[in-house]
């Protein structure tokens, strides 16, 4: 379960994204507890202090929190998680949004587009 | 105190300078990644570290000590070419580091061979490439020590081997020990350190963590290593 890091970006980042989608998905579920450091850090091959830096921003945005034993958990705050949600979706309609643009779509024609993406699939 | 204390290090073959003051300072806990071309010095500074070559001027204090019988004892080197008697049985091997090294522990090492699916009736040089490399590492790795001397240890091996190596460093990772890596595959090996030095003509040119280097250079260190280095 390796995580492949892209070039420019600091890699604690792309591992907070990484885990960000993967809780946004439902893979780790509001109140599932993670992984420790340790064994995170072997599955997805990363130094340790990275991904502690990692955890510790998480735990800063509320994404996780730490229990009195040390466990690390998903946050269950419904607020929180529709946050994130909204978060990623609005990054990746940027990113649509951009390079259809840049195919000089005007922004009725992007919509319609994408409406029709939907009606087929 | 740091774990490793370099200062004002100077080392000549001859009339070759292959340590041109050099100066480092690492704390435990860290895996470091020692990256430059052939000829930069990496080899010698690690010889050096094992107290298998002596500097020409300049302090070097592994744990408080200088290079010795005694630093011997906390530092663990895997060297890039096999140093083992291969016609050894790996069970022998094994005993073998453990009379050698008061820090060995040989419960650890079975373990990790057996892991492997490895018999240690087996002799070492029936071993294909990639295992002897894994089985050496997995000597290394079951010392207690400060300091791992590391000297290309995913070279010439295959991908899913490599994996396994860099899992097994990855795991045995010690808040109180330093790892050192030299390698040449280095974006294979980034996202396991959190310390990178770049080492040029014997000097240190670039001492920073591969997320540092990415924030300030938008690049990864391998294309930084690139640039730096470029012929």
């Amino acid at each position: 379960m390796a995580y492949k890091f892209k070039n420019g970006i600091p890699i604690y980042l792309q591992i907070i994204d990484e885990l960000s989608i993967s809780i946004a998905s439902g893979k780790y579920a509001p109140g599932d507890k993670l992984p420790s450091v340790r064994e995170f850090a072997v599955d997805i091959g990363v130094n340790p202090n990275t991904l502690q830096r990692a955890f510790s921003t998480m735990e800063s945005m509320g994404i996780v929190h730490v229990d009195r034993t040390n466990g690390r958990y998903v946050t269950d705050d419904e607020k929180v998680l529709s946050e994130l949600r909204a978060k990623l979706s609005k990054r990746y309609i940027e990113e649509l949004v951009t390079r259809m643009r840049k195919l000089k779509m005007s922004d009725e024609e992007i919509l319609n587009a994408i409406k029709r993406w939907l009606e087929e699939v | 105190m740091a774990l490793i204390e370099i200062e004002g290090l100077y080392k000549s073959y001859n009339k070759l300078l292959a340590l041109n003051n050099l100066n480092l300072s690492l704390e435990g806990g860290q895996i470091v990644g020692l990256l430059g071309p052939n000829g930069s010095g990496k080899t010698t500074l690690i010889k050096i570290l094992n107290d298998l070559l002596k500097a020409d001027r300049g302090s070097i204090l592994i744990d408080g000590k200088n290079p010795s019988t005694e630093t011997k004892e906390v530092v663990a080197y895997l060297p890039d070419r096999n140093s083992l008697p291969d016609y050894m049985k790996i069970k022998d091997l094994i005993n073998m580091q453990a009379d050698f090294f008061k820090d060995f522990d040989i419960e650890k090492a079975n373990s990790m061979i057996e892991d492997l699916g490895i018999n240690t009736n087996m002799r070492f040089k029936s071993l294909s490439k990639g295992m002897g490399e894994k089985v050496q590492l997995a000597l290394v790795m079951s010392r207690k020590a400060k300091v791992y001397l590391l000297d290309e240890p995913i070279g010439g091996v295959d991908p899913a081997a490599r994996d396994y190596i860099l899992k097994t460093i990855i795991s045995n990772y010690n808040p109180e020990s330093v790892v050192i890596i030299s390698t040449h595959l280095i974006s294979e090996i980034e996202s396991v350190l959190d310390d990178v030095i770049f080492i040029k003509n014997g000097e240190i040119v670039l001492h920073k963590s591969p997320d540092l280097i990415r924030e300030e250079y938008a690049k990864g260190v391998d294309e930084l290593f690139r640039e730096v280095f470029k012929c």
